[in-house]
């Protein structure tokens, strides 16, 4: 390793924690033209990881009663209602139960805008941890509880997090989350959030909402595979008119370092709640420091001279 | 950009923005009092320990005591309000199973586990003194003697960083407005810590020996606002919530405070009520400064407009990192 600070930038990051010889770093591919809101990636994480429910409430936006990430939502599908134009300039349109068509009048739709086309149109999108390469939440940890995974995930280790809550407020994604309750379910008081079902990795199996999805919008494989695979996704999409297709989280040049998952949107990351340009906070923790010390040296430095100033 | 009250589109005066449902982007910090708390009496222990290590050196009792028992309140307070702030208190010490530089909490936790026992060993040298003097303990209390002093220079000079890596605590975030005054925020947080405990050593020493006390506080509050005017400048529209609702209410109260305790030690800090009073003023301003400025994070983390309008800017100017890309043939 030469890098003097890798804070910020493109890396491995399994190898920049110190594995020697890992495997191919894992990911998310995301491919939310395919989505069909069916929850099925949801109801696969909660039962695999033992994630307590939440309560049933009914949120009134489309579809949508999960409501964010968070300690007991790991995984959660995002529903849009929109007007024409991939900008939306309509009011929200009833548009029924969820049916089965062909992939071709999907993406017509997704396209949206076009006289031949259906003025509306409804984005689903299955949302998860980004599993970022640099990870603010790894990087403030203070016990070391969330760590860096041979495949390049990020996990709490719900033995040692001791609920400090600092990884929470250091997430430019908004997904981890202190456990609040249940009362009654395991790791109250603990940060929580998609391992990548590590357990699952570790025995060659693929996270259970990848294997769960009927539609293959969540790919699981090697990261490196999966870049590869969104490129010419996109591109088919385009090619077929579906301008508003885009990647998102796919650039080791971004703010973190490129995500671990990663997204094919159809509109702006912000109407999928996503921040449209997230950057890891530790990118600029050197000049913190820098600066704490200089104010830290000028208060000794002031204190010295209250003392030396005068005699009163 | 289009903005209608409608689901994925918000209608917020001012930028206007897109986002889910107007729900947060971010997730505020589960903290709650405890931790501005900290960052209050953190501070004050911290300056105390400067001044007491100063008045034992030049020989001003009353301030040494101040100013070391001070600290030790301060340590005390620090010490509950950060246990008591985690999930699982009982699991504290994993704290100290590593020592991270890229967590500003680790690095708080080694300083403080540096200056903390520095810091007690010169407030025991004191109380020691209060209930008979040293020399009463026997042998303990003559290696207390011996040590008490060094202790509390030690202590001294660990202090200055308590004071300030609070700032980078919570500027280490993504909350729009403590990462946003990341610059600002170490000396705002190191001068509010020398305001308050000046305030403190002109409450509690006797007139004759507080002038350290005094040139601390007021160069303290001088800088505290002069680091306020500063962080709201290069904040920009992120300042916003340091203007409104409850956080707003305790930024001007904080305000007013420093500038009267300041005002109060300029004219009439050799009376001793005039000194008390601002002592008070300058302690409850820097209170209030480390309570609007926790509460101004929180609520622009549960604002998605703080989240998305900056970086939308960011894209706007050409100055994002490619986040998104049309995903054109590979690069
Ligand atoms: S998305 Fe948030 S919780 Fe997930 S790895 Fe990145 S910083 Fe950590
Ligand atoms: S809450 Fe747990 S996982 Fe999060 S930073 Fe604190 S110790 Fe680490």
């Amino acid at each position: 390793m030469t890098r003097t600070n890798s804070l910020y930038g493109p890396l491995d990051p399994a190898r920049d924690a110190g594995y020697v010889d890992p495997p191919p770093r894992k990911g998310f591919f995301t491919d939310t033209s395919i989505c069909i809101g069916c929850k099925a990636c949801e109801v696969a994480c909660k039962e695999w990881n033992e994630v307590p429910d939440q309560g049933f409430d009914l949120l009134g936006s489309s579809y949508d009663n999960t409501g964010a990430l968070g300690a007991n939502s790991w995984r959660h599908v995002a529903f849009v209602e929109q007007g024409s134009g991939s900008t939306g300039t309509r009011a929200p349109v009833d548009l029924g139960m969820p049916t089965v068509r062909g992939e071709q009048e999907d993406a017509a739709e997704a396209a949206g805008g076009d006289s031949d086309k259906p003025d509306f149109r409804w984005l689903m999108s299955s949302d998860v941890c980004k599993h970022c390469t640099h990870a603010a939440c790894l990087d403030v940890c203070p016990t070391g509880s969330l760590f860096r995974t041979e495949f390049g995930t990020v996990v709490v280790q719900d033995d040692i997090c001791n609920g400090c809550g600092y990884c929470v407020p250091a997430c430019p994604y908004g997904v981890i989350e202190r456990r609040k309750g249940p009362s009654g379910a395991k790791n109250v008081g603990i940060a929580q959030k998609c391992t990548l079902c590590y357990d699952r990795l570790g025995a060659g199996q693929e996270p259970a909402c990848a294997k769960a999805c009927p539609t293959d919008s969540i790919q699981f494989g090697d990261l490196d595979e999966l870049r590869g695979r969104a490129q010419e996704r996109v591109a088919a999409l385009h090619e077929r008119g579906v301008s508003s297709a885009r990647l998102y989280g796919h650039d080791p040049q971004d703010g973190v370092g490129g995500a671990g998952a990663f997204f094919l949107l159809l509109d702006e990351p912000e109407v999928y709640g996503l921040p449209p340009d997230p950057i890891v906070t530790t990118r600029d923790l050197p000049s913190m420091y820098r600066r704490a010390g200089v104010a830290a040296g000028a208060l000794l430095a002031g204190a010295a001279a209250a003392f030396l100033g005068g005699r009163r | 950009m289009t903005a209608e009250a409608r689901p994925g589109v918000s209608m917020v005066p001012g930028a206007e923005f897109r986002s889910y449902y107007d729900r947060a982007v971010l997730k505020a910090s589960p903290w709650e009092i405890d931790i501005p708390i900290y960052l209050f009496s953190g501070g004050l222990a911290a300056g105390s320990s400067l001044l007491a290590a100063g008045a034992d050196l030049s020989s001003r009792p009353g301030l040494r005591r101040a100013g070391r028992l001070t600290a030790l309140g301060g340590l005390g307070v620090s010490l509950v309000a950060l246990v008591h702030d985690l999930g699982r208190p009982g699991r504290f010490l994993k704290m100290l199973r590593v020592a991270k530089f890229t967590s500003p909490m680790s690095v708080g936790t080694w300083l403080l586990a540096t200056y903390g026992p520095l810091a007690g060993v010169a407030a025991a040298g004191e109380v020691a003194r209060l209930v008979g003097g040293p020399k009463s303990l026997g042998l303990p209390g003559q290696l207390l003697a011996a040590v008490e002093r060094p202790a509390g220079v030690a202590a001294a000079v660990t202090a200055p960083t308590i004071a300030s890596y609070t700032g980078v605590l919570l500027a280490d975030t993504a909350t729009p407005t403590w990462h946003g005054a990341y610059r600002e925020l170490p000396f705002l947080f190191t001068a509010s810590a020398a305001a308050a405990s000046g305030g403190m050593g002109m409450l509690a020493a006797p007139v004759s020996e507080a002038g350290p006390a005094r040139r601390m506080a007021l160069a303290g509050a001088l800088t505290e606002l002069v680091a306020e005017r500063r962080m709201e400048q290069s904040l920009g529209m992120l300042a916003e919530p340091l203007h409104q609702g409850r956080a707003g209410r305790w930024m001007r109260a904080s305000s007013w405070l420093t500038a009267a305790g300041a005002v109060g030690t300029l004219l009439a800090g050799r009376s001793r009520v005039a000194a008390g009073l601002s002592g008070l003023a300058l302690l409850a301003g820097s209170w209030c400064t480390r309570y609007g400025v926790f509460e101004a994070g929180q609520a622009s983390a549960r604002d998605p407009r703080y989240t998305v309008v900056p970086q939308r800017e960011r894209i706007e100017a050409g100055e994002a990192t490619p986040s998104v890309t049309a995903g054109s043939p590979a690069p």
